[in-house]
C-alpha cells in the first residue's frame, strides 16, 4: 500500500506532471492531487471516455480489452490505466 | 261468594297464601323423544330441538280493507253498499292511527289559522362526513435498461463457462476443499485489510515509466534512433553518447562495486553498491534498475554489509548471487517478497573470511541443483549449491603463492587472496583466478592440487579477467597497474597490453564483436577498442563523468542494444550509446557478403592472433 502511495508521490514529482486522479468504476474520484471542480470535471468526462472506448475495443472483439489511454492534446497528456474497479489519470505536460 | 258451584271453600288464610308461579321458556308438553329419520346419516336419529311454542290463545281479526273483494262481498251480504262506508273507515281510523297519514293525502289540505299561524321545523345535525384513506408504500420501482452488445454477451457465456468449471472442480474434491476454505478466510481478511489504492498499484508503475518516457522522451529516442553522422568524416574513431543517469538517493555514498545485465529482460540490469576502502566500510545496497525509468529502481535491497558483487543467473534470471564484504554469498529472488535473501551463508556454513570478490552462476549440477562460484581474498575459490533451503558449500581450491592446495595450509605455502575469477564457456572445468599479488592462475575444477598455469600478469592486484566470448583460447585481464592485456591461454606471455594512463577498474568484452573491448579507469574515462581496426590505441576515448574526482569502477555490454553501462564511486550508473564506428562491422569488398557469426568472429581473432604468433615463431 505505501509503496504505491510512495510511486504516485514519485510521479508527481515528475517535471510537468500536473495531476494524479484515481477514480472507482462508479466514476468517483477516491484521490487526486487536483482542486475539487477540476477534478470532478475530469473525473466524470473520461470515465465516459473510458467507457467508450472499451465499448469501441471489445465490441470489435470481445476477447480484446482496453489496457491504457493516452490523450495527447495541444497542452497536456492525459494518460489512464482503466483497471477494472479503478482507474487512474495523471496529465502531465511533457514540454513543461 | 257467587262463584261455581265446585268451587272449593278456602279459608282467609288460604287466600291470603302466595303462591308462585314461575313461567319457564320451555314447554312442559313439549315432546322429549322424537327421532327422525336422517338421509345424510341414513339411520335415525333423535331430535334434541322441539317446538317449544305452546299457543294459549289465537283470536283471528275482524277487520278488513275496505278495497279488498272480502270486504266488498260482506257489504253486499249486508245491504250496505249504498251507505257511504264511514264506519268501517272510522273503525280503520281508531284500529291503526300510523295509516293516518296516508289518509290525509286523500283529504284536503287542512286550513291554517292565516293571523298567528307559524311553522315550525328543526333538523337534527348531520353527522359530519368523514374519509380516511390509507395507502401502502408503493413496491420499490427499479429501472433497467441495457444494451446487448456482442461483448457482454460474450462475458456473460464466460462466466457461466467458469462456473460449470468450478462446480466440476468442486465436485472432484470436496474434501480438498476443506482445507481451500481456510485459506480462502486469510486470504479474504488481508484482501479487506488492504486498502483500496492497491489495486492501482501496478498501473502506478507503469504510468511512472510513461511519465518518466514523456520527461526524458529526447533520451528514448536517442538511444532508438540517433546514430552519429560526423562518424563518417572521423575516419575511424568513435564517440559515446551520454544516454540515462540512474542514480538513487539512498546510495548516494555508495561505490558501484559491480554492473550486470539481466539475460531474459535486457532492459534491466542489477547493480551491486559497497566501497572499495576498508576504511569507509558500511551498509551496501543491492539495487534493480530498468532502461524504462531511470527515476527510481524497480527492487530495492538494503543490505548490513557492503555488495561487492554480483551475478545474475542465465536461465533462472530471477535468482542473483551476491557477494559481501564481510565474507557471506547469498542469493537474492526478485520472486520472493521482503528484503532478504533466500539463502545467505554463515560462519557455520563455510562463508569466506574476507571479502568476496567475484561469484559466478554455473549450469546446473547433476543433481538439477542450482550453484555457484565465489572467490575471495581469504584464497579460497568456493562452489555454493543451493539445496533446498540450506547454501552447501565445496572448497574447490586454495590459493597460495606457489601453487594450488586443496586440503588446508602446508609449510612453504603463502596463501593469497584472489580477486576475480571467469570460467571457459565452453570447456566446464576450465577457469581463471586473478590474484592480489597480480598473478592470473588457469585452474581446473577437477584437478585442484596444482594450477594448469600461472602468468605473471600485472603487478598490482587483478581487477577483471574475462575469457572471450566467441574465441575459446582468449581472455583479457585488467589491474590497478593502469594495462590491460589479452591472451592466448596456450602462451604464457601476453599478446597484447594497453597501457591506459590510470588504474583500470574493469574491463569486458563486447557481445557483437570478438575484437571489441571496453575498459574504464579511475580518470572517469572509458576507453574502447577494436583490434581489428587499431591494434595500438583506443578508438574512442571519451570521460564520461561530470566531476572530475570521479572514478570509474566497472563497466558492462548490454547484450542486444548497442549500449554501455559504467558505474562510478558516487553511486551513479551512467548509460551511453555507442556510436556506428564503435561497432562496425568489417568492410565488405564490393558487393561481397562477408561471413557473419561466431565462425566469422573467431576467423577475425584468429587473424590478428596468427599475425603476433607468427614473428615469434620465427625468433625460436
Amino acid at each position: 500500500m505505501a509503496e504505491v502511495e510512495e510511486t504516485l508521490k514519485r510521479i508527481q514529482s515528475q517535471k510537468g506532471v500536473q495531476g494524479i486522479i484515481v477514480v472507482n468504476s462508479e466514476g468517483i474520484p477516491i484521490k487526486t492531487t487536483l482542486d475539487n471542480s477540476s477534478t470532478v470535471q475530469y473525473a466524470g468526462l473520461i470515465h465516459q471516455l473510458v467507457l467508450k472506448a472499451r465499448s469501441t475495443i471489445r465490441d470489435i472483439d470481445p476477447q480484446n480489452d482496453l489496457l491504457f489511454l493516452r490523450v495527447r492534446s495541444k497542452k497536456n497528456e492525459i494518460m489512464i490505466a482503466p483497471d477494472k474497479d479503478y482507474f487512474l489519470i495523471v496529465i502531465q505536460n511533457p514540454s513543461a | 261468594g257467587n262463584g261455581p258451584e265446585d268451587q272449593p271453600e278456602l279459608t282467609e288464610d288460604e287466600l291470603n297464601e302466595e303462591i308462585t308461579r314461575i313461567l319457564t321458556a320451555n314447554n312442559p308438553h313439549a315432546p322429549q323423544n322424537i327421532a327422525r329419520y336422517s338421509f345424510k346419516e341414513r339411520s335415525y336419529k333423535p331430535i334434541s330441538v322441539v317446538d317449544q311454542m305452546a299457543v294459549l290463545f289465537v283470536l283471528e281479526s275482524s277487520l278488513l280493507h275496505e278495497d279488498s273483494d272480502e270486504a266488498r262481498r260482506l257489504r253486499v251480504k249486508q245491504g250496505l253498499l249504498k251507505e257511504d262506508g264511514g264506519d268501517v273507515e272510522e273503525a280503520g281510523e281508531e284500529d291503526r292511527p300510523d295509516s293516518s297519514a296516508s289518509k290525509a293525502d286523500k283529504k284536503e289540505p287542512k286550513l291554517t289559522n292565516q293571523f298567528n299561524f307559524s311553522e315550525r321545523a328543526s333538523q337534527t345535525l348531520n353527522n359530519p362526513q368523514m374519509e380516511r384513506i390509507c395507502q401502502t408504500e408503493p413496491p420499490p420501482r427499479n429501472n433497467f435498461s441495457a444494451t446487448a452488445n456482442q461483448w457482454e454477451i460474450y462475458d456473460a457465456y464466460f462466466q457461466e463457462l467458469q462456473k460449470q468449471e468450478k462446480n466440476k472442480e468442486k465436485q472432484k474434491g470436496t474434501q480438498a476443499k476443506k482445507d481451500n476454505d481456510k485459506s480462502k478466510k486469510k486470504v479474504v481478511l488481508t484482501e479487506t485489510q488492504t486498502d483500496d489504492l492497491s489495486k492501482v498499484s501496478d498501473a502506478s508503475k507503469i504510468f511512472e515509466r510513461m511519465v518518466n518516457q514523456n520527461t526524458l522522451d529526447d533520451i528514448a529516442q536517442d538511444f532508438k534512433y540517433f546514430e552519429d553522422a560526423s562518424d563518417e568524416f572521423r575516419d575511424q574513431e568513435g564517440t559515446l553518447l551520454p544516454l540515462w543517469k540512474f542514480q538513487f538517493d539512498k546510495s548516494r555514498r555508495l561505490t558501484v562495486t559491480a554492473l550486470c545485465w539481466n539475460n531474459k529482460y535486457q532492459d534491466l540490469f542489477a547493480v551491486g553498491m559497497g566501497s572499495y576502502d576498508f576504511r569507509r566500510q558500511g551498509q551496501g545496497m543491492l539495487l534493480f534498475y530498468s532502461m524504462k525509468n531511470s527515476a527510481y529502481p524497480e527492487y530495492i535491497y538494503p543490505t548490513t554489509s557492503g555488495v561487492q558483487c554480483l551475478d545474475i543467473h542465465q536461465q533462472h534470471s530471477h535468482l542473483v548471487a551476491v557477494g559481501f564484504y564481510d565474507g557471506c554469498v547469498a542469493v537474492y529472488s526478485l520472486k520472493q517478497e521482503g528484503q532478504e535473501p533466500v539463502y545467505k551463508s554463515t560462519a557455520k556454513t563455510g562463508k569466506h573470511t574476507d571479502p568476496v570478490w567475484q561469484v559466478c552462476w554455473q549450469n546446473d549440477d547433476m543433481d538439477n541443483n542450482h550453484n555457484f562460484y565465489s572467490v575471495s581474498s581469504d584464497s579460497r575459490v568456493v562452489c555454493w549449491t543451493l539445496v533446498k533451503n540450506e547454501l552447501i558449500f565445496t572448497d574447490t581450491i586454495r590459493l597460495s603463492v606457489n601453487g594450488a592446495l586443496s586440503n588446508g595450509p602446508e609449510g612453504g605455502h603463502l596463501p593469497t587472496g584472489g580477486t576475480s575469477f571467469d570460467f571457459h564457456n565452453q570447456i566446464d572445468y576450465l577457469f581463471l583466478v586473478g590474484t592480489e599479488k597480480g598473478k592470473i592462475h588457469k585452474c581446473s575444477k577437477t584437478y585442484s592440487s596444482r594450477f594448469l598455469e600461472t602468468y605473471d600478469a600485472h603487478t598490482m592486484a587483478v581487477d577483471a579477467v574475462k575469457w572471450n566470448p566467441f574465441h575459446p583460447k582468449v581472455f583479457i585481464s585488467c589491474s590497478f597497474d593502469w594495462t590491460v592485456k589479452i591472451w592466448d591461454h596456450t602462451i604464457n606471455t601476453p599478446m597484447f597490453t594497453f597501457d591506459l594512463n590510470a588504474a583500470v577498474g574493469d574491463v569486458a568484452w563486447s557481445p557483437y564483436s570478438s575484437t571489441v573491448f571496453a575498459a574504464v579507469t579511475t580518470d572517469g574515462k572509458v576507453h574502447v577498442f577494436d583490434l581489428s581496426i587499431n591494434k595500438y590505441e583506443a578508438i574512442c576515448q571519451q570521460s564520461v563523468v561530470a566531476k572530475k574526482k570521479t572514478k570509474l569502477t566497472h563497466i558492462e555490454f548490454n547484450p542486444i542494444y548497442p549500449i554501455i553501462i559504467v558505474g562510478d564511486d558516487r553511486g551513479c550508473v551512467t548509460s551511453l550509446k555507442l556510436s556506428p564506428n564503435l561497432r562496425k562491422k568489417p568492410k565488405s569488398k564490393k558487393g561481397q557478403e562477408l561471413p557473419k557469426g561466431p565462425e566469422a568472429e573467431v576467423a577475425k581473432m584468429e587473424k590478428l592472433l596468427s599475425l603476433l604468433r607468427e614473428p615469434e615463431q620465427s625468433a625460436v
